[in-house]
């Protein structure tokens, strides 16, 4: 059965020549892109966290070398934010992320190991480490926060009135340095204004300050000194200034930056691993053309009845159909996304384009999802085909539904944020989302839309809708295939 | 040409799908416009959108079906046989074709005038509450607003002689319509990966989609790759030249 279609497939010269048109699009299409950085490879490197993974490390530390086990204790009694623009000079806003707390850090270079434990803008206390893990604590706006050091364990605890203590959390760190720096730290993330879709984005740099006392640190006690980590911020966003002041036992700490994952949004380089894989559009086109006419020219020709009275289960006919274009479209996509990624990442690197690395296993996943899309996307061409015996309309239906989403959500400004999210579930455009190489960060304050790389459904998830939406389209065809003449 | 149009007009009007394609237009681009209109917010902080682009968002899908409505006027023939009787009946093969697109212009141009109109109504009546007020410098019903309105009726019928010019040339109603919407939807896609600037501009001014977003646009005007009246010129001259290739193909070739 499947050969039988298999030779229908192959004898026809233009479906053959229309195949090898669309692998190459696959992976050569967004190759040709002349596109350059604005720095070269060495100044590229991106700054790395303890996984490996491209972190932000900016803030005002205030502290002393620590050996061995032991506590800090400190009181954060405040914490106030503020933007400067050159518009309407010093505003106070309120921004969620930034914090002030105490933290152990391996040492005062950017991206080494750390945990912190700290009060926040908006989301309570929060014990964090390592830049990615995020532990949520009571909901409190000023606390006394202490960090125990057990070998390379260390258990954070937060208290409303510095007499009951809630543990947060227990994280532990291997590799964690005998000696660390302990001590208090404020910083302050990009501030950032959604009001409508894409296009009304703004981020400033922001500002933190905090009050600090009922300090207490069991190590022997030297004095204390400020560090800016990552020095001052410079370039465009640069102007909040860091420091502190001392009065008493009472401290006043600001700082600006982040201690957190880095993120790609509209201040990010804008450049992603699927930009390399936009010849999947094309060669989608292609694919769906033919497997359409795979199905309906049968039907023009009359070979239809010819091919039910050799196999008279109409839907082992529309499975054998299904395989072999859907085949073909997995193969023609695998070859060309297998070529597309590994070279589309060394153009970008050699032309001194920053990319955020992507792990080997998740390129293998952006590879063969991109070819099981269109591998579904052609079969889903198929269904619509039986299902109304008309090209015309089923490759209307699979372009409008597939293609049309994701331009709309993706590459059109006017459609808002929401609409666009909801577009990348609902449709089977959501597939897409297997071609996602930045990772979405709760504890990161981003504009996370479809426009920027980031899917509202994970990779499997959005994988799953248009699995949805073409098993819905085989049963439907299978059933009137079975009801109806040819 | 009298009788070449009266029978095109006939083949149009019998064929049941015609009215369903037109009805399908008006419902479907006032569906996604008023989705649209409907989640957009203007904040007091100012507006960066533009409300004309909003509310006539719905032409995305909407110029699929003008699409359709194109490729079918001859596809159908091609792939039924019925251009062999037509060409016998009007052997000026270019009669035959200035015939089609004469009809075809009609029901298209009145369809999107009902589509147009509706999304503006829409927007009209909700757009105000969102805060797309005139204290904010948005007139809705501007005199740019109905030279927008008419410049976006005239990009919808332009799409359908475009997608009638190219079935001219391939015959194939599918693939056809995969040429057409490639051709529409291929230049944003692509564009969107490239970082060069200068290419990036040039794509989003021959592309037929980008120009025919342009001649929505009521807003920020200077910062559009091309003005919106020049636009719609670079969408006329994609029709002219997809019209000019079906009628050399029709010409040349035999049915």
């Amino acid at each position: 059965m499947i050969a039988a279609e298999w030779l229908k497939f192959r004898t026809v010269r233009g479906w053959v020549v229309a195949v090898v048109i669309a692998l190459a699009a696959v992976a050569f299409l967004g190759l040709t892109d002349s596109q350059h950085g604005s720095c070269d490879v060495s100044a590229c490197t991106p700054l790395l966290g303890p996984g490996g993974e491209p972190v932000t490390d900016n803030f005002y530390l205030v502290g002393s070398a620590a050996t061995g086990n032991g506590a800090v204790t400190a009181r954060v009694s405040a914490l106030t934010s503020g933007v400067r623009t050159p518009r309407t000079g010093n505003q106070r806003v309120t921004v969620p992320w930034a914090k002030a707390g105490i933290i152990l850090k391996a040492s005062l270079g950017q991206g080494s190991a750390y945990v912190a434990i700290m009060v926040t803008g908006t989301h309570g206390v929060r014990m964090q480490d390592d830049f990615t893990a995020d532990i949520a604590g009571p909901p409190l706006k000023a606390a006394w926060m202490r960090l125990v050091r057990s070998g390379s364990t260390v258990t954070g605890y937060a208290s409303a009135d510095g007499t009951a203590w809630t543990k947060v959390g227990t994280v532990t760190l291997p590799g964690f340095p005998a000696t660390v720096r302990a001590g208090m730290f404020v910083t302050s993330p990009q501030y950032t204004q959604t009001s409508l879709g894409v296009a009304a984005v703004s981020g400033e740099a922001s500002q933190s300050a905090a009050a600090f006392d009922d300090v207490s640190m069991s190590w022997p006690a030297t004095s204390l000194t400020g560090t800016d980590v990552g020095g001052p911020s410079t370039g465009p966003a640069a102007g909040p200034v860091a420091g502190f002041t001392r009065d008493g036992g009472h401290y006043t700490i600001a700082g600006s930056g982040d201690i957190a994952p880095a993120t790609d949004g509209p201040s990010g380089s804008g450049v992603t691993l699927a930009q390399t894989l936009v010849g999947t559009f094309l060669a989608l086109i292609i694919l769906v053309v033919i497997g359409a006419m795979f199905v309906t020219a049968e039907y023009r020709r009359g070979l239809i009845r010819v091919t039910f009275a050799a196999c008279p289960n109409h839907g082992r006919v529309l499975a054998a159909k299904a395989c072999v274009t859907g085949g073909t479209a997995f193969a023609a996509g695998l070859a060309g996304a297998a070529v597309a990624v590994p070279l589309g990442l060394r153009v970008l690197r050699d032309n001194g384009v920053y990319l955020a690395p992507v792990p080997m296993l998740t390129q293998i996943r952006v590879i063969v999802g991109t070819a099981a899309v269109l591998a579904l996307c052609t079969v889903l061409a198929v269904a619509i085909g039986l299902i109304a015996r008309r090209g015309i309309a089923a490759v209307t239906a699979v372009i409008a539904l597939v293609v049309l989403p994701y331009l709309l959500a993706v590459t059109t400004p006017v459609i808002p944020l929401d609409v666009a999210n909801w577009l990348m579930r609902l449709t089977p455009a959501a597939a897409f989302a297997v071609q996602q190489t930045v990772i979405q960060y709760s504890q990161v304050d981003e504009v996370y839309a479809p426009a920027y790389g980031y899917w509202p459904l994970p990779a499997w998830g959005g994988f799953a809708v248009l699995l949805a939406w073409t098993a819905v389209a085989l049963v439907l065809a299978t059933i009137l295939l079975n009801r109806r003449d040819a | 040409m009298k009788r070449a149009l009266k029978a095109e007009w006939s083949k149009t009007w019998t064929d049941p799908g015609t009215i369903w394609l037109l009805a399908g237009l008006v419902v479907a681009t006032l569906a996604v416009s008023a989705v649209t209109i409907a989640a957009t917010r203007c904040p007091a902080s100012g507006c960066g959108e533009d409300p004309s682009k909003v509310s006539l968002a719905g032409i995305y899908l909407g110029q699929v079906i003008t699409a359709v409505l194109g490729v079918l006027a001859i596809g159908t023939e091609y792939s039924t046989g019925m251009i062999r009787v037509s060409l016998t009946a009007v052997p000026q093969r270019l009669e035959l074709l200035a015939a089609k697109t004469l009809v075809l212009a009609g029901p298209a141009l009145l369809a999107s005038t009902l589509a147009v109109g509706a999304c503006r109504l829409a927007a009209w009546l909700v757009l105000p509450g969102h805060g797309f007020t005139a204290a904010h410098g948005f007139e809705l019903g501007s005199a740019g607003q109905w030279d927008a309105s008419f410049r976006t009726v005239l990009y919808l019928v332009l799409i359908t002689t475009l997608s009638l010019g190219v079935t001219a040339v391939v015959r194939d109603t599918a693939v056809s319509i995969g040429v057409v919407l490639g051709l529409l939807f291929l230049f944003p896609v692509l564009a969107s990966a490239i970082r060069d600037q200068a290419l990036q501009r040039h794509l989003e001014q021959i592309s037929p989609l980008f120009a025919g977003q342009d001649t929505q646009a009521t807003t920020g005007l200077s910062s559009l790759p091309l003005s919106p009246w020049p636009a719609l010129g670079v969408v006329a001259l994609w029709a002219a030249g997809a019209l000019i290739l079906g009628a050399l193909a029709l010409h040349l070739r035999d049915a």
